[in-house]
């Protein structure tokens, strides 16, 4: 059974967290998620949503109760954006560490000053060492899969991580699109955690890990990683059989059959550099595009396989100063050894600039890394 | 009620890697029987991370999660609404320092006593950063050494008991590891309270307050019959000195000598007259704000009893 609404990104990931059976939500407003957290608190009062709403005083505090919602037994959700996330950034390495499967919802947006409350993912991308599994989604409907495919994902045995799904604000998070609703029931049941804290049972979580333990944890995480892009197909295939619907976790491929020239990017301007494909063959230019979805894990032999002999053209919407586009840089470490023709590193849509097919023209077809300005 | 009625289990184990002397310890050890092992623990960076010992051991026989500094009460929060869908009813005990209490932990306490979530949450106060080493925090009292304060604070303390009470939490009280009869009894009655309750333990801390390690009991006692330290219960508003502190509220005992408080700890042992008279005012003002709290059930200044 589904329904088919007009939803913005936003509200679908707020209804996504509800048929995902999310019992604790903590939350704290912030442009451009806040409408999640509204329309969770809506859907908690009027009682269609059956969760416990924790209105945190701040994002530090949200993950904090997100972390011993999961550490006592329940499923937890939060979204947030920017500062939002970048207060959190002590707690995402503590879920990571705890092994708190939280699933998080974040609309991408620049970070200030000054204040700029557009599309960027540099929010996210500079969280790239905590551990978290990250997802960058291009359309509503995939926000509203990814979470449900992330809550399966994060809470396997064999991977036990926190995942965030990510998609740009306003963009998507403020743009209606038409949704299906489906219910998660057969792909996703109650969370059955593995540990909880029990007063019949007593533990001690996270006391004072010597050096050796310690290693042996961070190893386990990074083997949680390396299992968790395995089971990814095996979750894309099972959603794909329930409910028909293709929806990538790991990355999506356009036109890659005879490509020469590919667009690698993520997020929303992964469905702009589509129509610039279609745009670029119309003009006799074999292109084609991988847009990856997966960011954490990093799918490096996946990409490797598919970019062989190509020209690469890497699509950064953020930028880490000092070194370059985050994609990029991962990107060339990971075709380091491969026959690779070139990679060539563009930065777009930086602080919420628009990123329309003809930027991706322009920047493939002049040499300059940067696009500064709206392309119309 | 008597030593021989309370809980008989042993809730923090011998062998922990605490100091000697710790009073830490010896508050936990009565907190968890009074709660009678239903409680789990939510503990910040503080002393008890330490003593608790490393993985794959602990000292401690409730289940505890060690959460970041800033961040107890929150996660406290998030416990308590799972253990709440679930239907348990256990305590969740936040067990933090003064540090993670009235510093760093100060936000996600006052937005978890705000929202009114059903917590217990326990600072044992030693008036400084004992973990790392004795530095000032925000509940130093104006005066003392620490190594970040080596003349002396020059600030007095903020007094995180009586933010609680402006936060109009349904329980707050202080106790002092000089009395754990007070302190066991003042845990069973706020396990019966629902909402977010909060208690405030004095802790003298041996090597921080440079006394000898036998002396934590009795320091805890002498801040209290000093009047430096004071023992009241707000129970849904309603305040009430209690112990040796409402004897000298109602002008039954006479309180000791502040100096002789001070400068049997090593902490003070600097200090000049100027300087213990300005610790004497603050505690006359303490006392004159408190008292007017308690409503009708002192008449005098409190004032008085300081000659």
């Amino acid at each position: 059974m589904y329904e088919v609404k007009i939803l913005t990104g936003n509200e679908t990931a707020a209804y996504a967290a509800m048929n995902s059976k999310a019992r604790v939500v903590a939350a704290y407003p912030i442009t451009p998620v806040t409408p999640v957290v509204e329309t969770i608190s809506k859907l908690v009062e009027e009682g269609r949503m059956h969760a416990k709403f924790i209105r945190v005083e701040s994002e530090h505090s949200a993950m904090a109760a997100c972390i011993g919602a999961s550490a006592a037994g329940s499923r937890a959700f939060t979204a947030t954006s920017s500062h939002g996330l970048a207060y959190m950034h002590e707690m995402l390495h503590w879920a990571t560490n705890a092994r708190t499967p939280i699933v998080m919802a974040v609309a991408n947006r620049a970070i200030g000053p000054g204040w700029n409350i557009w599309a960027d993912l540099g929010d996210a991308l500079s969280q790239r060492d905590t551990g978290w599994i990250q997802f960058y989604c291009s359309n509503n409907q995939e926000i509203y899969d990814t979470i449900a495919m992330a809550y399966k994902l994060a809470e396997d045995r064999k991977v036990l991580l926190p995942a965030m799904v990510c998609y740009d604000g306003f963009v998507l998070s403020h743009t209606s699109m038409p949704v299906e609703l489906t219910e998660f029931d057969d792909f996703l049941s109650e969370y059955e955690p593995v540990w909880k804290l029990d007063a019949e049972n007593p533990f001690t979580h996270g006391n004072i890990l010597p050096p050796e333990d310690f290693a042996e944890l961070r190893h386990n995480i990074q083997k949680s990683h390396d299992r968790a892009l395995k089971l990814m197909k095996k979750i894309e295939e099972e959603f794909f059989e329930l409910y028909g619907r293709r929806t990538p976790l790991i990355l999506e491929e356009y036109k890659m059959e005879d490509a020469e020239k590919v667009i690698v990017t993520m997020g929303a301007i992964g469905s702009e550099a589509k129509v610039a494909v279609d745009s670029l063959r119309e003009k006799k230019v074999k292109a084609g595009l991988v847009r990856l979805k997966s960011f954490r894990p990093f799918p490096e032999k996946e990409l490797r396989n598919l970019l062989e002999d190509k020209k690469v053209y890497v699509f950064d919407r953020a930028i880490s100063p000092g070194s370059g586009g985050p994609l990029y840089n991962e990107l060339k470490s990971a075709l380091a050894f491969s026959p690779v023709k070139r990679i060539i590193p563009k930065i777009v849509g930086i602080g919420g600039i628009d990123v329309t097919k003809r930027t991706f023209e322009r920047a493939i077809f002049e040499r300059k890394v940067w696009i500064k300005e709206v392309v119309s | 009620m008597k030593i021989s009625e309370m809980e008989r289990e042993e809730y923090v184990l011998p062998g922990n890697t605490s100091c000697h002397g710790c009073p830490s310890t010896v508050a936990l050890r009565t907190v968890l029987k009074a709660l009678e092992g239903n409680a789990v623990l939510v503990i910040p960076a503080c002393c008890t991370s330490v003593y608790m010992g490393p993985f794959p051991n602990s000292a401690i026989n409730v289940p505890v999660f060690n959460t970041a500094f800033a961040s107890a009460a929150a996660t406290a929060s998030g416990i308590k609404a799972s253990l709440e869908w679930q239907g348990k009813d256990t305590e969740v005990v936040v067990w933090a320092g003064d540090g993670g209490t009235y510093d760093i932990g100060l936000q996600a306490l006052s937005g978890a006593a705000e929202r009114g979530d059903d917590i217990l949450f326990i600072c044992y106060n030693n008036e400084m950063y004992s973990n790392t080493g004795i530095q000032r925090s925000g509940a130093t009292p104006y005066g003392a050494w620490t190594t970040t304060t080596w003349k002396g604070k020059r600030e007095h303390k903020k007094d995180v008991s009586e933010l609680m009470l402006a936060h109009g939490i349904p329980y707050v009280a202080t106790a002092s590891v000089g009395y754990l009869r007070d302190l066991y009894e003042k845990v069973k009655r706020a396990r019966k309270i629902r909402g977010f309750r909060y208690l405030e333990i004095l802790a003298p801390c041996p090597p921080g307050w440079r006394f000898p390690m036998d002396k934590t009991i009795q320091m805890g006692k002498l801040a209290v019959e000093s009047g430096m330290w004071i023992l009241f219960e707000s129970i849904e508003g309603k305040l009430r000195f209690t112990g040796v502190s409402k004897s000298i509220a109602e002008g039954r005992r006479k309180m000791k000598d502040l100096e002789e408080y001070l400068l049997s700890q090593g902490r003070f042992s600097h200090l000049t007259e100027e300087e213990i008279g300005e610790i004497r005012r603050y505690v006359i003002k303490k006392w004159e704000k408190l008292a007017r709290l308690v409503e009708g059930e002192i008449d005098a200044a409190v004032a008085k009893f300081y000659v």
